[in-house]
């Protein structure tokens, strides 16, 4: 992939995360920001890939992994915090009289 | 191409696809917890895909799978516990807390990549050899320097450990951070130009430069911070996208990068606020001390409980305008009761939400729907503030400067423009509130002042419960 190539995918992704958040109620702004920060968490993919390529370095194997930690960290704890929150509107309201 | 590559474009497509209808999802309330669910499901995908393009070409080492599932195990557990245990209040400071680790990872990939060329590995990755590399690995270390500590910094003060120190109110900090941002370019260009022990400075300097400009910011203008950082860390995800060589990276961190964006822009404007007053400008209330010379109350009319009881139970349509002060308190589900008990009463109850109301957009409407409170009762601000005027009582929890009438007569108010709840249209005011002190922006509050207003002098969730037995004793809901 050239970095040219790699400069348009970084564009057309901006544009593209513009054009979806642009229209969300305030309602759902928290839990849209957990959202996204759990995603913002796929460096954990940049640590993976440091792993494997590590080889026998252990001191760049135990960057990435604790690199790969705090982005799972970042990943798995947002995402079930956002499903916390979402939780709570899906709610049926039950004992509305 | 052979076919590990052409797997691992289709799922890299795949979890692109998913993750953009994720994120479409979780704008509207219906679909919001499945798309949360479809972008957790895309982010899986994107590991399996990823684990599987190199068990079909280079192959994983074992000691690469030990290190894997020890860093995978602890972080997931953590996050998980975590993300059970936190109570709902506290939500902005563990959003924090998680962006800022996003942030680190970041930083310590290009750290990795930065310090140890490998050499040992099936396939020599010298990510040194081009000047873009370079470029991507000092962005990815500097936004991941300052997201994780401005993240942490925000978090703290949030949770009350750090408080506002006076030197960062004055223009020292302007000075200061300067010099770190100054000592960044530095180390960063010192760094492109291939001198690799630079990255230290620019790890240390890019830190202090998050712990600067993160620190002199109030409470108020905290949740700004964090969509900001939140912004940053899908920059810096982008960034080592960049160094990992990641079209599917750079895309996700992108498509953050820019979520974070509009966020930070929809929050300023909810509370009037430009993106540079915020990030430069201190806290409000030292700008604001000059301007609004009437900082006295003349007619303040306080009540008791009581009488705000029998003045609800008369009522026939009630608006609640919760803030921040509920949430501090607690007292949403005490807040519950007291509204169960006037609907009981056939009174017609709405919570009037401002956008910023909380401590994060939306906090709010998170903080009642953990209470119970029906979905279709929450008003937003545009649709509630034709009803005031048709309101009898309007009772205001712990909430100020969105209610403050300043900011829509008084054009020299700091507040001017901002857009506020009409709550003195309503027939009676009650305002639930600790003491006279002034709101975040610490600008005096008409409100207060107007005949329709009663104060009510006392902790949001004391009054509340008293309020209960107040309308226990008059007969309210019992049925």
């Amino acid at each position: 992939m050239s970095f040219i190539s790699l400069l348009w995918v970084l564009l057309l992704g901006s544009l593209l995360g513009l054009e979806l958040i642009g229209k969300v109620p305030p309602t759902l702004h928290t839990p849209l920001m957990s959202g996204a920060n759990a995603i913002s968490g796929i460096t954990m993919l940049a640590a993976l890939t440091l792993i494997v390529k590590a080889g026998e370095n252990v001191p760049l194997l135990i960057i990435g992994s604790v690199s790969l930690g705090f982005a799972l960290f970042n990943v798995v704890g947002g995402f079930f915090v956002t499903d916390r929150m979402l939780a709570m509107f899906s709610r049926k309201p039950s004992n509305k009289k | 191409m052979n076919l590990p590559v052409i797997i691992k474009f289709v799922i890299d497509l795949l979890a692109v696809l998913l993750l953009a209808l994720g994120i479409k999802g979780l704008s509207k309330v219906k679909s919001a917890r499945d798309a949360n669910r479809l972008a957790a499901f895309a982010m899986s995908l994107s590991v399996v895909g990823l684990l599987s393009y190199y068990l079909g070409t280079s192959g994983i080492a074992i000691q690469s799978w030990i290190w894997i599932i020890i860093g995978s195990i602890i972080g997931s557990l953590f996050g998980a516990i975590l993300a059970k245990k936190v109570p709902m209040t506290s939500m902005p400071e563990t959003v924090a807390l998680f962006n800022g680790c996003g942030g680190m990872s970041s930083l310590l990939v290009a750290l990795g990549v930065a310090i140890f060329p490998v050499s040992g590995g099936q396939e020599n990755f010298d990510f040194f050899k081009s000047l873009i590399n370079e470029v991507s690995i000092s962005v990815s270390i500097f936004v991941g320097a300052i997201t994780f500590t401005g993240s942490i910094v925000a978090m703290a003060k949030l949770q009350g450990w750090l408080s506002t120190p006076g030197w960062t109110q004055s223009k020292v900090r302007h000075f200061v951070n300067i010099v770190f941002a100054v000592a960044s370019l530095i180390a960063f260009f010192d760094l492109i130009n291939g001198n690799t022990s630079s990255i230290w400075l620019l790890v240390i300097v890019s830190s202090l430069l998050g712990i600067g400009v993160t620190l002199p910011i109030g409470g108020a203008d905290m949740p700004v911070v964090i969509s900001l950082l939140n912004s940053y860390s899908g920059i810096a995800a982008a960034a080592a996208g960049f160094v990992v060589d990641s079209q599917l990276l750079i895309v996700a961190g992108a498509m953050v990068g820019a979520a974070g964006l509009i966020l930070t822009q929809v929050m300023c404007k909810g509370m009037n606020r430009s993106l540079v007053s915020v990030l430069f400008g201190g806290s409000l209330s030292a700008q604001s001390t000059a301007s609004s010379g009437s900082g006295e109350y003349t007619n303040i009319t306080s009540c008791s409980v009581e009488e705000c009881a029998l003045t609800l139970e008369a009522a026939n349509k009630v608006i609640i305008v919760p803030g921040y002060g509920l949430a501090v308190a607690q007292a949403q589900h005490t807040l519950r009761e007291v509204t169960k008990k006037l609907e009981q009463n056939g009174i017609e109850v709405v919570y009037a939400i401002h956008p910023v109301a909380g401590r994060m957009p939306g906090h709010m409407n998170v903080l009642l729907a953990e209470a119970d409170v029906p979905y279709e009762q929450l008003k937003e601000m545009d649709v509630v503030n034709p009803d005031f005027p048709a309101t009898d009582v309007v009772l205001v929890l712990g909430a100020n400067d969105v209610v403050n009438p300043q900011a829509k007569n008084d054009s020299s108010s700091p507040l001017y423009g901002m857009p506020v709840l009409d709550v003195q249209e309503a027939r009676t005011v009650f305002v639930i509130k600790r003491g006279m002190s002034a709101g975040y922006s610490g600008i005096k509050n008409d409100l207060f002042d107007l005949p329709n207003t009663s104060m009510v002098f006392g902790d949001a969730k004391k009054v509340l419960n008293d309020l209960i037995g107040e309308l226990k004793d008059l007969g309210v809901g019992d049925k």
